[in-house]
């Protein structure tokens, strides 16, 4: 198989690093060869954050470059634009319509691009946003809203849904498996 | 078991499974897991050490003593630890010792983009360089092998992309090493008449590890199917790079010992495939080998050395062609790194803005105060210098600068090599004033407990440096202590304190707010009838707090309670829950 290639983005501390690690134990636990980068330190405080996940018969470079996702998972609606020349032409943007707004914004000098997913759709790209803050808050927690994103990438595999469980399992704490089954439940069937 | 590991941890088993009994370190991203991982293990030693140096000779130390040892640290860490690095050379191991260091080309956690391969060369100690996880945790066993062999402690030289990606791995099983401690003065006391019989050890070592090279499996050629009529020299993260770009059909000679590098081998290479690319991050320093041996390659006239390689970078220095993507017309504002809601060091920084004070500053998450709205710093240098650097500002601006200039140093960061500037500004006498920044952790890197902690790595508890007692007995008379979230406190002590005719050290102290024992409390809201749109509170430069249809608003999600902002408000617009 060829590599296919998924960008995880968002903001730091918005817990890129568990839907990543939930999506290598899957993915290894599949037969793939996988490698997962992402970046520590300094991005995680509050500044913009890539995680790249990319998977296949045999995987050389652990990052993705302009043109080459397949999919982009954004955890808040302008991270998905601000990743959107690393999306091949026919890829599809999955997104988190929850607004965080950077300190540019903040402070006054910029103003924060709302309709940004319009145009992306006008330009043909296959956006795909959901409301995962509340769907998270449904499940019962707020936090959950990279299981929900989860949950929604999933529709696009063939892998069974039995899978993603079990990765769950193995990836979150007992306490909180449960809520985070509910929250990729949400993201999968909304 | 086929599992997924970040190069760090995976370099964290090759070192465990090496039979490696102590580690000691200093945090530095991108090197922090290799430490945090190897704790994990119940049946060794491991430690974080106030500094890289302190770490290095401690790993020195347990390696005379007949234990396989290892020290980690980030590139600029190992400028702190180069002093015995020079000299292990010449007294090389009892047991096998390696240091671990990860330099981070384009700069994602680093103040610089230095190349630690330099080192290995002037130090004359070999050095390894995996490409991707499983080679990490094999390269640390070999690491060990040549460590005892050929008498000298090992470098394993990591990147971010090969530290922070996570790649397949298989485990192995744990071998013990001991060795005998017996009294050798001739190698181990590096006085001059002994350190002159030992430099020509290390000159007939570096050859033989030379001769090693030529044949060691760890660099390998890779014969092409002969579709392009060149070949590649390359090493660590490029090498996937290349193999990303042109699969099988360029031959690569794949470098894994970075130093010495071999002659033979590459000579004999060159000769094969005739036109040589040489592709390797940052400086060339395997591109000047090749000139130097005679072989004419090509190298950094195409390859930059600034920051990281991609396949993207390979692809275009070969003129293939880009490819196809989506742009927008609209720009997206920047989202640099800041410090979180609830950072208690943003009230210092608020005051000092406030009052234009000069600030000095120093390396973790505080020299995010250098950001926009608060714009509070002049200068970050390197670990420990706003100390030093302030008592040299003030010995030159005198009282031009001594009652309106600070530095500002974590507590971590203090114990690191602030203190030796405090020192000096006690015993030189400077006018100055030193505020520590303790959140009781060290921060940046992820929460690393350290000496004014009172916990060790495994968080357990341990000794404890008492600040306020360590400053007096430096002879700092003026010891006072703070709350940053007391924002009137703050401003009447740092006023207070510059206004003395003395050196003088403020402890501003409350703990990182994303430490587990710091409990958020409830958000606090915007009552939109008290708020007037003054932005007052826009100048705190809070991620959780935002201006949208004239009115400030507290972003839950992110809000941690700290009320700092409810003070700030002239109008009392910012409200707990229930007001």
């Amino acid at each position: 198989m060829a590599t296919k290639n998924i960008m995880i983005v968002g903001v730091g501390g918005q817990g890129s690093l568990l839907a990543s690690k939930l999506l290598g134990r899957l993915l290894v636990d599949e037969g793939f060869d996988v490698k997962v980068s992402e970046v520590h330190g300094m991005s995680q405080r509050g500044g913009s954050v890539v995680t790249y996940v990319r998977f296949g018969d045999k995987v050389y470079s652990p990052v993705i470059e302009e043109g080459e996702a397949d999919f982009i998972v954004s955890f808040e609606k302008i991270e998905a634009a601000r990743y959107i020349t690393d999306l091949r032409k026919d890829g599809t943007v999955i997104v988190n319509t929850q607004q965080i707004d950077p300190m540019p914004v903040i402070i006054g000098n910029q103003t924060y691009p709302s309709e940004v997913l319009e145009e992306m759709k006008a330009k043909g790209v296959h956006v795909d946003d959901i409301d995962a803050l509340s769907l998270a808050s449904e499940a019962g927690s707020a936090k959950a809203c990279n299981i929900v994103l989860m949950g929604r990438l999933a529709k696009y595999f063939d892998i069974p849904y039995e899978k993603w469980e079990a990765a769950i399992e193995k990836c979150v704490k007992p306490n909180f498996v449960e809520i985070n089954k509910k929250a990729f439940a949400l993201g999968y069937h909304h | 078991m086929k599992e997924l590991l970040i190069g760090n941890a995976a370099l964290a088993r090759g070192i465990y499974e090496a039979g490696c009994s102590v580690i000691s370190s200093y945090p530095g991203t991108p090197s922090t897991e290799i430490t945090e991982e190897f704790a994990k293990y119940a049946d060794v030693y491991c430690e974080w050490a106030p500094n890289e140096k302190v770490a290095m000779e401690t790993a020195f130390g347990a390696s005379l003593r007949g234990k396989r040892s290892a020290c980690c640290m980030k590139h600029v860490g190992l400028n702190v630890a180069a002093d015995p690095l020079f000299t292990m050379s010449y007294t090389g191991v009892n047991a096998g010792m390696i240091i671990c260091v990860a330099d981070d080309p384009g700069m994602h956690s680093s103040q610089n983009e230095q190349d630690s391969r330099h080192y290995a060369v002037a130090a004359k100690v070999p050095m390894l360089e995996p490409s991707d996880s499983q080679e990490a945790l094999d390269f640390a066993k070999i690491a060990y092998e040549i460590s005892e062999q050929f008498d000298t402690p090992v470098f394993i030289k990591m990147c971010t992309r090969v530290a922070h990606s996570q790649s397949i791995v298989e485990k192995g099983e744990r071998t013990e090493v001991t060795k005998e401690y017996v009294k050798n003065p001739k190698k181990y006391i590096m006085a001059p008449a002994n350190a002159i019989a030992r430099h020509p050890f290390v000159e007939e070592r570096t050859a033989r590890l030379t001769e090693y090279a030529e044949t060691s499996p760890l660099n390998r050629v890779e014969q092409g199917t002969g579709e392009c009529d060149f070949g590649i020299i390359t090493s660590s993260t490029s090498y996937e790079y290349v193999k990303e770009v042109f699969g099988n059909s360029v031959s690569v000679l794949k470098l894994g010992m970075i130093n010495p590098l071999p002659v033979k081998l590459i000579q004999d290479f060159a000769a094969r495939v005739g036109k040589v690319y040489v592709i390797e991050e940052l400086d060339p320093v395997i591109e000047t080998h090749c000139k130097t041996i005679g072989v004419n390659v090509i190298g950094k006239e195409k390859f930059s050395m600034l920051g990281e390689f991609s396949q993207k970078t390979i692809a275009k220095a070969f003129g293939l062609p880009e490819k196809e993507t989506v742009c927008l017309d609209t720009a997206v504002p920047v989202r640099p790194p800041m410090m979180c809601a609830g950072c208690p060091h943003r009230g210092m920084y608020y005051v000092l803005a406030k009052n234009k004070i000069t600030v000095l500053g120093d390396i973790g998450c505080y020299t995010l105060g250098s950001m926009p709205p608060l714009n509070a710093l002049d200068m970050t240098l390197c670990m420990g210098a706003s100390v030093s650097g302030l008592h040299g500002y003030n010995k030159a601006g005198g009282a031009e600068t001594e009652n309106k200039t600070v530095c500002v140093i974590g507590d971590s960061t203090f114990m690191h090599s602030g203190v030796t500037g405090l020192i000096n500004i006690a015993y030189n006498q400077s006018n100055s004033t030193v505020i520590v920044l303790d959140n009781s952790i060290t921060g940046m890197t992820g929460h690393q407990q350290n000496p004014t902690t009172g916990y060790n790595i495994k968080g357990d508890p341990a000794g404890k440096v008492d600040l306020e007692s360590l400053c007096h007995s430096v002879g700092i008379r003026s010891v006072r202590v703070v709350d940053p979230y007391n924002l009137e406190e703050c401003e009447r002590v740092v006023k207070e304190e510059l206004a003395k005719d003395e050196p003088s050290v403020i402890i501003s102290r409350r703990p990182c707010v994303l430490l587990k024992y710091v409990k958020p409390k409830k958000p606090l809201h915007v009552n939109p009838d008290k708020c007037r749109g003054c932005k007052k509170c826009m100048k705190f430069g809070c991620p959780a707090i935002s201006f949208r249809d004239k009115h400030a608003v507290v972003d839950a999600t992110l809000c941690i309670g700290c009320g700092v902002c409810a003070g700030l408000c002239p109008f009392g617009a910012f409200e707990s829950e229930g007001e």
